[in-house]
């Protein structure tokens, strides 16, 4: 179903019985090459050209202006010591770490509540994928920009309620957690794929346990939630990777500081700021590289953890 | 828009892993009680609202004068005050249609790219047997994942080397290279699911790849590549980070680079005509999401978008 379940069983599937090729066999071969070709040159030129560059450049000095000086590991430890940088995973960490479950979890009870052949069910989902498609845009951090400002949306609500508001996001403290309640608004594209396992577990086991006289809420937890484990998990993978590329919602909400007090330096802004603010390629390439290692690393943890709570059928 | 998911349903090839399967309906309605389902629409519908309404109040200030977008917090429109867009379009050192413009240059050019390489390069994998296949395909399943931040650096450096920063290159030649791998993968869950015996057919007929794949696989994956065009527009419509790296000429702006200058240089004062432009923003893709949901909903239910 996914390209995580598709990745697994590539390593399962190793049947390539050697016979001599036939002449259409060849001409196959051929024809395979030539339809891949664009693809090919893409993941040399594109892909792992820039991938094998950049690592060279993460041991090098280099500002775009002189040829890159080879520095070993300087970039590396100078990262050790940058405050800024190491403040910049915190922030990038809190804001994976509370907003994706938050996130997952609104869209799977979501998912949950309209999977039961609602009335309307259609038009319910509508509304609550819309965010997911708009939320990336820079209009809407425009938009969350004046609602949790000084005398924004927010503000002018509470005062109704006669509640003194703040400026949520020129105050350090709660400026992150606008950026989370705007990744959690937009939990409609998970919800979906939620709704679209809840689909693939058959009808038969619900009717099986209602006749043993099993409550719903004990369905759900015996059935529905085991049964869509593999979805959760997929889910969860795929949104942690995403919310540590997180940039556009920080950067426009921030005017591209980061500020304030670098309370939303998300890591890939810093990385932005270092690379095409300051040209300081090496070190940009650096953080790319230690990015990469560290979804690299929870994408592993997600995948070794699986096996003690994932439940697959098969 | 039922009929749209039923459609859904019938339209994918037998096989393909959509899980659009009708299920469960009548029990669920008979045995609960009218009442707790009238609380659960009622939930459901204040809690859209909740969800909606930064939008909607978005749409009712930009109709709003400045000093009044402060004060009113309600969606209910007095006066109808069109300046803010006129205001707006203007605001910028070109009318914003010129970004618009800029936008559907880059839109249009990454859809015709992806449409044609990942296509060629999905037909290779569902249907071909070449040596390495299953390792590249591998590679090409890992690369979906890859943060764009480790290519961004040497890329930025190769094209300006090339002079192609400011121009559209950067932006639509990876597309045309098919890097855009979750397509790839898409569209080779799609080719997977239709029969082969077609393919075997023209085989015997004397058919050559190139024709089965223009004669008889493309005109069958349409729905999937509609899927695909319907992504690459929202997708590069509000891309902004390579786009905010590669055009830095204001001449070039894209329509999401264009708003954040806005952002920046008018601070608070003229929300109104910002608010009218992302607006103005907004609606391509809110088309877009109206006319193709299906293909947004059965692509996502797939492959699980971003």
């Amino acid at each position: 179903m996914s390209v995580l379940s598709e990745l697994s069983s590539l390593k399962r599937s190793k049947s390539t019985v050697k016979r001599k090729m036939t002449r259409a066999d060849k001409q196959e071969e051929r024809a395979g090459f030539l339809f891949l070709s664009p693809w090919i040159v893409g993941l040399v030129a594109i892909t792992i050209g820039p991938m094998a560059a950049s690592l060279y450049l993460s041991f090098t000095d280099y500002n775009m202006l002189q040829p890159p000086e080879w520095v070993g590991l300087e970039n590396f430890t100078r990262m050790l010591d940058d405050a800024r940088l190491l403040n910049s995973l915190k922030v990038t960490f809190l804001f994976v770490f509370i907003s994706v479950p938050l996130q997952l979890l609104a869209a799977l009870v979501l998912a949950l509540v309209l999977d039961r052949g609602l009335r309307g069910m259609n038009l319910y989902r509508s509304i609550y994928y819309l965010p997911s498609l708009l939320g990336g845009s820079v209009a809407i951090a425009v938009l969350w920009r004046q609602i949790f400002g000084t005398e924004g949306l927010i503000n002018q609500v509470l005062g109704f309620f006669g509640i003194q508001g703040q400026g949520w996001i020129s105050d350090p403290s709660t400026a992150l957690g606008t950026l989370m309640i705007l990744n959690i608004w937009t939990f409609g594209a998970p919800m979906i794929i939620f709704l679209a396992g809840l689909r693939q577990i058959p009808v038969m086991y619900y009717e099986a346990a209602s006749m043993d006289g099993a409550s719903k809420l004990r369905q759900l937890w015996t059935i529905t939630i085991p049964l869509l484990t593999p979805i959760i998990f997929f889910n969860l993978v795929l949104q942690i990777i995403g919310a540590f590329q997180s940039f556009t919602q920080a950067f426009v909400v921030s005017g591209g500081t980061g500020g304030p007090a670098d309370s939303t330096m998300f890591y890939t802004l810093y990385l932005y700021q270092k690379g095409f603010g300051n040209f300081d390629m090496g070190y940009a390439s650096a953080m790319a590289w230690l990015l990469l290692v560290i979804i690299a690393i929870f994408t592993l943890i997600n995948f070794m953890a699986s096996k003690f709570w994932v439940f697959y059928d098969d | 828009m039922t009929t749209n998911t039923e459609a859904a349903a019938t339209a994918v090839p037998p096989g393909a892993a959509t899980g659009l399967r009708p299920a469960r309906r009548a029990d669920s309605r008979t045995r609960k009680g009218s009442g707790s389902r009238l609380v659960k629409h009622i939930v459901l519908i204040v809690f859209g609202l909740v969800m909606l309404y930064p939008l909607l109040w978005m749409l009712v200030s930009s109709l709003r004068p400045n000093n009044e977008i402060f004060r009113q917090s309600g969606l209910l429109l007095t006066t109808f005050e069109f300046s803010n867009y006129t205001e707006g379009w203007n605001a910028l050192r070109s009318p914003f249609g010129h970004y618009m413009m800029n936008s559907l240059i880059i839109v249009f050019g990454s859809i015709a790219g992806n449409l044609i390489s990942c296509s060629m390069a999905a037909y290779a994998f569902a249907r071909l047997r070449f040596r390495k296949r299953n390792l590249l395909f591998a590679i090409m399943l890992m690369t979906v994942m890859l943060p764009i931040h480790v290519v961004i650096v040497p890329q930025y450096i190769i094209f300006s080397q090339l002079g192609w920063v400011n121009t559209f290159i950067p932006l639509i030649l990876p597309k045309l290279l098919a890097t855009d791998a979750f397509f790839v993968f898409l569209m080779v869950q799609f080719i997977r699911g239709l029969p082969r015996e077609l393919d075997e057919a023209a085989r015997i007929d004397g058919c050559g790849h190139v024709r089965i794949f223009t004669k008889i696989i493309l005109p069958l994956m349409m729905p999937a590549l509609a899927t695909t065009a319907i992504f690459t527009f929202i997708w590069t419509w509000n891309d902004f980070f390579s786009q905010l790296i590669f055009l830095t000429d204001p001449d070039m702006y894209t329509v999401p680079v264009a708003l954040r200058s806005f952002n920046d240089s008018t601070a608070t004062s003229s929300w109104g005509s910002m608010f009218a432009m992302s607006i103005v923003s907004l609606l391509p893709v809110f088309l877009v999401f109206l006319f193709g949901q299906k293909y947004l909903v059965k692509g996502i239910a797939t492959t699980g978008g971003k």
